[in-house]
């Protein structure tokens, strides 16, 4: 099973289905802007950043699915298992809300995912190190351009600033996370097939800083990070109904070819 | 055809008798098959023309975004999600392509997104009708992509450079976004009874929409008359629409579909198919605003518009205090 850490069963498949649920989930999300972007170039922008990550959810699920040998695809994997099956952080499944929201939580996550994909570009297994290799030219072009949209938002209008603020805040508590071990984390790590996460927030916290600061903006106190969605143990309300719409037609019309 | 009903001088062709020199020089320049470039001198209605032309051609394929859009997230494989992702950010990048050819010609691009917003400025009618199956995203591919195909691949030899050269580029994506179009028909035809009547029900819709892409006979037309004299529209709309459907007859054929004209028959003498007029009427008010979709697609571009105000604002402000810290550091 690709959802939850099971005895015996592959450890990449765990760490591929996270990686693939996430990338779908946050691909998605982003589709959703579809022809209502702030501007023509923010379209093409995030059409192309949801294209990639969709592009990479398919690897990663189609790797995460051969693990698991019981025969499902990535599309198997995206269309037919329901919410408490995905293993996806749970920034990426919060509703777009507004620009802000989208940009920010794309930082986020972007400034995370370089930092990982370079961990995984080392990993020990041949096709987790194959996979991040072409992931993170994609991500590199996408940490640049959120992380510098965020700086001249944050450093824009006042009200720009504001929003951006506000979006910070309610953003920032799902960053605690990105750098949650569990046992089949430190299963890769001693494996040398992924790096444990949180060997990962000197780095990307230290660069999530310096972007806020150039930004202007200050990150909210947190006394409990919003965690869970990795591990399966928790989602929000907002990914049952994002699946809903995602799945209808291989649900509505169960084993047609498209 | 993305340019219907494109309003021309409204004066006729002029004679060259009544040109004035300039107006004589520039009319040998395209008969001869120059290209007009940003800085020669050109008609002031020549110019008005283009700017109609290569703006409702803009908005439409950004108007064009949202009936796809609509399917985007229920695209039902992540390949078919990635391909009509890759075919929106296309029709997003012609638009690109074709506001700057626009630009030049001393319009900004704000000015024409206003005037879309306000009802001055058109986009093609087809974007009016819905998107109500999956189906729809190959019909629109394969006919309404069709359709501007037609239409586009002789304009890449229109007078105007910066027009043909965008249309150069934006007919090779048109012609991976039909087939694409197709084969999702393709395998809808080919599969359950159930998705053989989405496609069959995604033609009967689209195809007299499609059929009115080309806009009304222009036979009598005089803004027609001066667009072909000034080389900005190459072929009359009758010609092209009965190219589109000798050309989709029989693409249809082999999908198994019926197309939704009764009228419709082999003529050998005219080598063509005779076919029955879509409803003109209709036409007339899906353009005039009351098509199924006009206040929707209309509403979702304003919201678009007025939500990402203060995203535009502020990279411009942001932008202002770059180039004020770096003129104070020199």
């Amino acid at each position: 099973m690709v959802g939850g850490p099971i005895a015996g069963v592959d450890p990449v498949a765990i760490l591929a289905g996270r990686m693939g649920d996430t990338a779908l989930v946050l691909g998605h999300r982003i589709s959703e802007w579809c022809g209502l972007a702030p501007a023509l170039e923010e379209d093409i922008a995030l059409a192309n950043t949801a294209l990639d990550l969709i592009g990479q959810a398919k690897l990663w699920l189609d790797l995460a699915g051969a693990r698991e040998g019981l025969g499902r695809d990535a599309d198997g994997l995206a269309y037919l298992r329901d919410a408490w099956d995905f293993r996806n952080l749970l920034l990426v499944e919060r509703p777009n809300g507004d620009f802000g929201d989208t940009i920010l939580r794309q930082a986020l996550f972007d400034g995370w995912h370089v930092q990982l994909l370079a961990g995984l570009r080392d990993s020990r297994d041949e096709q987790v190190a194959a996979i991040a290799a072409k992931a993170s030219k994609e991500a590199a072009y996408h940490w640049q351009r959120s992380r510098e949209t965020v700086i001249a938002l944050g450093d824009g209008t006042e009200e720009s600033h504001a929003r951006m603020q506000a979006a910070l805040v309610r953003a920032w508590p799902f960053v605690g996370e990105m750098f949650e071990s569990d046992e089949t984390d430190a299963a890769l790590s001693s494996a040398g097939i992924a790096p444990a996460p949180a060997t990962l927030s000197t780095s990307v916290m230290g660069a999530f800083e310096e972007m806020l600061a150039e930004a202007t903006l200050r990150a909210p106190e947190v006394s409990r990070w919003q965690t869970g969605g990795r591990s399966g143990r928790m989602h929000t309300e907002h990914l049952g109904h994002m699946l809903s719409t995602m799945q209808w037609l291989q649900r509505a019309y169960p084993g047609c070819d498209w | 055809m993305y340019a219907q009903m494109v309003k021309s001088t409204g004066r006729g062709v002029k004679s060259p008798e009544e040109m004035t020199p300039e107006e004589r020089a520039f009319q040998a320049r395209i008969d001869a098959d120059e290209k007009i470039e940003p800085r020669d001198w050109m008609p002031d209605g020549y110019r008005k023309n283009l700017i109609r032309q290569i703006g409702q051609h803009a908005h439409s394929e950004i108007v064009g975004q949202l009936p796809e859009g609509n399917w985007i997230t229920r695209a039902p494989t992540l390949e078919r999600k990635m391909i009509l992702l890759a075919k929106v950010q296309d029709e997003a990048g012609h638009g690109l392509y074709l506001y700057a050819a626009a630009e030049t010609l001393g319009v900004s691009r704000d000015a024409m997104t206003e005037d879309l917003l306000s009802g001055r400025m058109k986009y093609s009618s087809i974007f009016n009708y819905p998107t109500l199956t999956w189906a729809d995203m190959g019909a629109v591919g394969w006919l309404v992509d069709g359709a501007a195909i037609m239409n586009q691949v002789p304009l890449q030899r229109t007078s105007y450079g910066p027009y043909a050269r965008a249309m150069v580029r934006i007919c090779k994506e048109e012609s991976f976004h039909q087939r694409q179009g197709f084969d999702i028909m393709m395998k809808m035809a080919q599969g359950s009874p159930a998705q053989k009547r989405m496609a069959q029900d995604a033609l009967n819709r689209f195809w007299y929409p499609s059929l009115m892409m080309f806009g009304p006979s222009d036979a009598t037309s005089v803004h027609s008359a001066q667009s072909m004299a000034w080389r900005i529209k190459i072929n009359s709309n009758d010609e092209l629409r009965q190219k589109f459907v000798d050309q989709t007859v029989p693409q249809a054929e082999y999908l198994g579909l019926t197309v939704p004209d009764d009228g419709l028959a082999w003529n050998a003498e005219k080598g063509g198919y005779d076919f029955t007029e879509p409803d003109w009427e209709e036409f007339f008010a899906v353009l005039k605003g009351d098509g199924p979709c006009n206040a929707e697609r209309l509403q979702a571009r304003q919201k678009a518009w007025d939500d990402g105000a203060w995203v535009r604002e502020g990279l411009l402000a942001h932008g202002r205090k770059r180039r004020a810290a770096g003129i104070a550091a020199q």
